[in-house]
C-alpha cells in the first residue's frame, strides 16, 4: 500500500525524525491558512499523488508570499499531473502540501528496501540526492552505499555513522544524519514497511539534516497489525476497476490492450499475458482469480473487464486443479448469461474433469469458442479481435 | 532417490484441524504412499486428538518425538506461519514445506535470520508443495497429472507449474521431483539450490525451470548453470508483458527500479545454455530439445 508524502512525513515526524514544518489541505484558501500558521516568508505548495516526479511535472512550486501561494494552490490542485510514474493518463491532483521554505547546502539520497538476496533491510545512501537513483545506480553503482541490517539488533549507530561520514558529512552533521538514518530505520521496521525513500535528504544552511520528501509504500500482507496505516489509504491514487477487483478477492491489474484475461493464478496469468502478445495481440489486463473461481468470483470479474470500452474479446485460461473445470464451466456459463456477453468469449480449460467442463460449454447456447492449448487459445482469441 | 522427499519420508501437518489443512491432508494421504507418510498432526491445544486416524499433537516437538516425522508441511493462517516455521526449526524438521500465501515479509526475515544457524530446509511460503510423483505429495498440487520419471520441475508459481506438468506427461517425460518454491520475496529454498540438488541427484537427467519477473534469483542460478550445470536446463519466464511498478499478483512479481525485467533474466539464461522458449504453451517441447529428443 502507498501512501502520500505528507502522510509519510506525519509518521516520520511523530517518531521524531526531522521534516519541515507544514500541513496538508485540499483547497487555495486552506492552503492560505496553512502557510499563514507556519509563518515565514517562502513556502512550498506540492501536490500531493502517489506517483513520483511531482517537480518536473510542475505539480510543486516555490512562491514567497501569501496570495502566490494562493495562486499556485489555485493552478495544481485540480490539475492532470502526468509524470514517469503515472502513466500517459496521469494523475488529478485533489490534495496539496504546504510547508515552509528551506535553505538548502546539500542534498543526499536515502533508501530502504528489503533486499531479496540477503534476506535483509538494506539501507542505501548516496551524495546524489534529488535525481533518480535508478540513474545513478547505472551510471556509477559506486556511488551508492549499502548497510545490510541485522534484524536482531537493527541499524547499529556506528554503521549509521559510518555511512554518513563516506558522504563527507563534518562531524557534527554525520552525527545528526546517523541519528537520522537510525530512527528511519525503526519507522521502516516498526510499520511493516516495504520501500522508505527519502529524496533528497538535506543538510540546511542553518545545519540542520531533515528530510526534503519521504516516500513511503508498506508491506500489504502485514496491514491487518496496522491499522493506523489502513487508515491513510487514499482510495481515489487507485484504479477504480483495481479496487473492486481487489473487495471481490480478485487481483486485477489494468493494460493497454483489447484482450481481456481471465486466469487462476498469478504466473499462469502472466504467461497467458505473454502468450497474447507473443500470437500478435495486446493483452487489457492481468486477471488472476486465485483458488476459488467461483460464479459470483466470474460474474465480478467479468463485469469489470467489460466496463473497458476498448474490449474486444476476453479469454478465459483455467488449470484445474484442486477447482474442478466442471464447477468452472457451469460458472462460466451463469456469469456469461447474468452480463449479457456480447463480445468473443474463448474459453481454454485444463486439468481435473476437463471433458464434463468441455461438454458444459458446448451444450451451452452462449456463443463460446473452446480451445484445447494455451496456443490454441491465444491464436483463436488473437483472430477475432482482427489482430 | 529424487530430491526433497521420497515415499520414505514421514511428514507432520502443521494446521492439521484447520479446513485447509483437512482437505490437502486427506488428498496426500490418498496419493501413492501417502497414507504410510502422513503420519502426525499438529495443532495448539487439539493433542490427544485424531484426523481420519492421524494422531494430533499440542506441539511439532512432541509429534516429531512420537512419530519420528523428518518433514513438516504448514497450512497455519498467515499471522502464525512464520511462528510455525520457527517451532519446526526448533524441533530439527529436516525439511519444512511452508503452503500459507499471505505471510508478512518482517516475519520472514526475522524467521530466516534465525535459520542462519540451522540445517533445516525451508520451501515456501506461498507456494503449491513438493511431489515426488508415484512415492508423495505434500501440498496443494493435483497429484494426477504427475507422472513418475527422470526431469527435475522448479517453479515460483502454482497453476503454471501444473501447466508445465501437464505438458511434460503429455509428451511422455515423467518427472522425478517438482519443487514449487513460492512467489514471496524472502523464502526459503531458490531457483539456484533446487538446481544444485537436481544436479546431484542421480535420478534426475534434465531440469525445467520457471520464473518470473521480479528479483534476481532467475539470474544468480543462470550463472551457477553457466559454471556448474551437468544436466540439460528448458526455461520459461513469465512476466515478458508486466508493466514495471506493478505488482502481478506474487508479492515478488514486481519490476522494481529496472530491475527484474523478463528480457533479463531470459538473456541470462540464454547465455548460460539453457534452452528458453517464450512460449508457454511449448515449456514441454524445450525440454525435449533441450535433451536432444528433438
Amino acid at each position: 500500500m502507498k501512501v502520500h508524502e505528507y502522510q509519510a512525513k506525519e509518521i516520520l515526524r511523530s517518531r521524531g525524525v526531522p521534516v519541515p514544518r507544514g500541513g496538508p489541505c485540499f483547497s487555495a484558501g486552506e492552503a492560505v491558512n496553512v502557510a499563514r500558521e507556519l509563518g515565514g516568508s517562502r513556502w512550498l505548495v506540492k501536490a500531493q499523488i502517489h506517483a513520483g516526479g511531482r517537480g518536473r511535472g510542475g505539480g510543486v512550486k516555490v512562491v514567497d508570499s501569501l496570495e502566490a501561494v494562493h495562486n499556485a494552490a489555485d493552478e495544481i490542485l485540480g490539475m492532470t499531473l502526468v509524470t514517469h510514474q503515472t502513466g500517459p493518463a496521469g494523475q488529478q491532483v485533489s490534495r496539496l502540501l504546504i510547508e515552509e521554505g528551506v535553505d538548502i547546502a546539500r542534498e543526499l539520497y536515502v533508501g530502504l528496501v528489503i533486499d531479496r538476496s540477503s534476506q535483509r533491510v538494506v539501507v542505501m545512501a548516496s551524495s546524489e540526492g534529488g535525481t533518480e537513483i535508478e540513474e545513478v545506480a547505472a551510471r556509477s553503482p559506486e556511488k551508492i552505499l549499502k548497510t545490510f541490517v541485522d534484524p536482531k539488533t537493527g541499524l547499529a549507530h556506528d554503521e549509521a555513522l559510518d555511512m554518513m561520514r563516506k558522504l563527507e558529512l563534518d562531524p557534527a552533521q554525520a552525527e545528526d544524519g546517523a541519528r537520522f538514518l537510525s530512527l528511519l530505520f525503526e519507522a521502516f521496521w516498526e510499520t511493516d514497511a516495504s520501500l522508505a525513500e527519502i529524496n533528497p535528504l538535506v543538510i540546511t544552511a542553518d545545519d540542520r539534516v531533515i528530510a526534503l520528501d519521504a516516500k513511503f509504500n508498506f508491506d500489504d500482507n502485514a496491514l491487518f497489525r496496522h491499522p493506523e496505516i489502513v487508515a491513510m489509504r487514499d482510495t481515489d491514487e487507485e484504479d477504480p476497476a483495481e479496487l473492486e477487483a481487489s473487495a471481490v478477492g480478485l487481483s486485477y491489474i489494468s493494460l493497454d490492450g483489447n484482450i481481456g484475461c481471465l486466469v487462476n493464478g498469478a504466473g499462469l496469468a502472466m504467461a497467458t499475458m505473454d502468450i497474447i502478445k507473443l500470437y500478435g495481440g495486446e493483452p487489457a489486463n492481468f486477471l488472476d482469480v486465485g483458488g476459488g473461481a467461483t460464479t459470483d468470483q466470474v460474474t465480478e470479474a467479468f463485469k469489470i473487464m467489460l466496463r473497458n470500452p476498448d474490449l474486444k474479446a476476453i479469454l478465459v485460461n483455467i488449470f484445474g486443479g484442486i477447482m474442478r473445470c466442471d464447477v468452472v464451466a457451469e460458472g462460466l456459463v451463469q456469469a456469461a448469461a447474468v452480463v449479457k456477453l456480447k463480445i468473443p468469449l474463448v474459453v481454454r480449460l485444463e486439468g481435473t474433469n476437463v471433458e464434463r467442463g468441455r461438454e458444459i460449454l458446448e451444450k451451452s447456447d452462449l456463443d463460446m469458442i473452446t480451445a484445447t492449448t494455451m496456443a490454441d487459445a491465444a491464436e483463436k482469441v488473437v483472430a477475432v479481435t482482427g489482430n | 532417490m529424487a530430491i526433497l522427499i521420497n515415499g520414505t519420508s514421514r511428514v507432520i501437518t502443521q494446521g492439521i484441524t484447520g479446513k485447509t489443512g483437512q482437505f490437502h491432508t486427506r488428498n496426500c494421504v490418498e496419493y501413492a504412499r501417502g497414507a504410510d507418510c502422513f503420519v502426525a498432526g499438529v495443532t495448539p491445544g487439539k493433542g490427544g486428538q485424531e484426523f481420519e486416524g492421524i494422531p494430533i499433537f499440542d506441539t511439532v516437538e512432541e509429534a516429531r518425538a512420537e512419530t519420528g516425522a523428518d518433514v513438516s508441511v504448514i497450512y497455519v493462517p498467515p499471522p502464525f506461519a512464520a511462528a510455525a516455521i520457527d517451532e519446526a526449526v526448533a524441533a530439527g524438521m529436516g525439511t519444512v514445506i511452508c503452503i500459507t500465501e499471505g505471510v508478512p515479509v518482517k516475519d520472514m526475515i526475522l524467521t530466516r535470520d534465525r535459520m542462519r544457524s540451522s540445517d533445516t530446509v525451508l520451501v515456501g511460503p506461498n507456494c503449491p508443495g513438493v511431489i515426488t510423483p508415484g512415492e508423495i505429495k505434500i501440498g496443494i498440487m493435483p497429484g494426477y497429472i504427475h507422472t513418475p520419471g527422470r526431469i527435475g520441475v522448479v517453479s515460483r508459481s502454482g497453476t503454471l507449474t501444473y501447466e508445465v506438468v501437464d505438458q511434460l506427461t503429455k509428451l511422455g517425460l515423467g518427472q522425478s521431483t517438482c519443487v514449487g518454491i513460492g512467489g514471496d520475496p524472502v523464502n526459503g529454498l531458490k531457483h539456484l539450490d533446487v538446481m544444485q540438488m537436481f544436479n546431484e541427484d542421480p535420478d534426475t537427467d534434465a531440469v525445467v525451470m520457471c520464473g518470473e519477473i521480479g528479483g534476481s534469483d532467475e539470474e544468480e542460478c543462470a550463472q551457477w548453470i553457466r559454471e556448474h550445470m551437468k544436466k540439460p536446463v528448458a526455461a520459461f519466464i513469465a512476466g515478458v508483458t508486466a508493466p514495471p511498478g506493478k505488482r502481478m499478483g506474487h508479492a515478488g512479481a514486481i519490476i522494481a527500479g529496472g530491475r527484474g525485467t523478463a528480457d533479463d533474466k531470459i538473456r541470462a539464461l540464454e547465455d548460460a545454455g539453457v534452452t528458453v522458449t517464450a512460449n508457454p504453451a511449448e515449456i514441454g517441447l524445450a525440454m525435449r530439445q533441450a535433451i536432444g529428443k528433438d
